[in-house]
């Protein structure tokens, strides 16, 4: 996990007092972050969830990883915001938890290069 | 309940199977994504707060309107939305400075100022700008005379805290648009100042 997350560099390695950069910087570190931040959004657009609701589960899912990643890991903001979304989904949706670590690693599986979007129901059919 | 991160999958992945199960269900699609995405990309980000400031350096009365009700008067722009309401502007003065910071998470004003910097997001700066605001505003390079007070405002889903600088010296003939050329981020935050032009 550190390999990946190292590479998307959500926050450099000094992090706190990394001076404040122009207004031009790049808004999220890596695809996965927009699409979480889109997903979440979409989400309430929905009325799946309010965004209290979201900003509830984020500050939860930010103090357990003050709690027990701190000391150990780096922090990432994002990797706290999918835990929440995570979090929700499972509870106001059918979509369960089992659900999405199958998938998960299903697409784990997959070669390299490999266009996967969304092809993980080719599996049930043929 | 979510397994720690350390077991947990890549996240890349992790969110590419949350998205297809959840458009498998009908409840998002790729398109309504990308428009999210894009707005907040593109569309929306501090040059709509500095928009803000400079018509407040210019107008009295909006400024007063701003002070009184930040979410109506930046609803006079269009600038509204997600994390957009319970808007509290304060006004920094000669002898007192602000600055914000959410201790929790991550409450932030979108509307005016997009998504938040990483440094805002930083748990060393969400707790340590609480105890040592003085010795924070120095490292990121905002030295104040030991006679100007510092006050932090704790953000929140209640209230989401925005800074209205001071204009800066020398600025008399300067447009509004050119005012707010001038302005950025950072000051809105109240890590910084407006500094003059040139």
């Amino acid at each position: 996990m550190t390999d990946t997350t190292a590479l998307l560099g959500e926050l450099p390695a000094d992090g706190p007092a990394a001076p404040p950069r122009s207004n031009g910087e790049l808004v999220f570190a890596a695809p996965w972050e927009g699409r979480a931040f889109g997903l979440m959004l979409a989400l309430t657009e929905q009325g799946v969830f309010t965004l209290s609701d979201f900003q509830a589960a984020l500050i939860n899912s930010i103090a357990r990883w003050d709690e027990l990643q701190r000391p150990v890991e780096e922090y990432h903001y994002y990797e706290c915001w999918l835990a929440a979304l995570e979090t929700l989904v499972v509870e106001k949706t059918p979509v369960t938890n089992p659900e999405i670590d199958a998938l998960t690693s299903h697409y784990l599986t997959r070669p390299a290069g490999h266009d996967h979007d969304h092809d993980h129901d080719h599996d049930h059919h043929h | 309940m979510t397994a720690m991160p350390d077991a947990r999958p890549p996240a890349p992945i992790r969110t590419e199977a949350l998205e297809a199960l959840l458009t498998e269900r009908g409840l998002v699609n790729a398109d309504a994504i990308n428009g999210l995405i894009n707005r907040f990309v593109n569309d929306v980000g501090p040059m709509n707060g500095a928009k803000v400031v400079a018509r407040a350096w210019t107008d009295p009365d909006y400024k007063e309107r701003l002070l009184t009700d930040g979410t109506a008067a930046v609803g006079e722009f269009g600038f509204s939305g997600p994390q957009g309401e319970h808007i509290v502007v304060v006004e920094n003065q000669e002898d007192m400075h602000n600055v914000v910071v959410c201790t929790l998470c991550s409450c932030y004003p979108w509307p005016l100022l997009g998504l938040p910097p990483d440094w805002y997001k930083d748990p060393a700066y969400r707790s340590r700008i609480v105890r040592e605001p003085r010795t924070v505003l120095n490292e990121m390079g905002l030295a104040l005379d030991d006679s100007v007070d510092i006050t932090v405002w704790d953000s929140s889903a209640e209230n989401r805290y925005f800074i209205l600088p001071q204009r800066p010296a020398g600025t008399e003939e300067l447009s509004e648009d050119e005012l707010a050329a001038l302005v950025t981020r950072e000051a809105m935050v109240g890590v910084a100042q407006v500094g003059a032009p040139g």
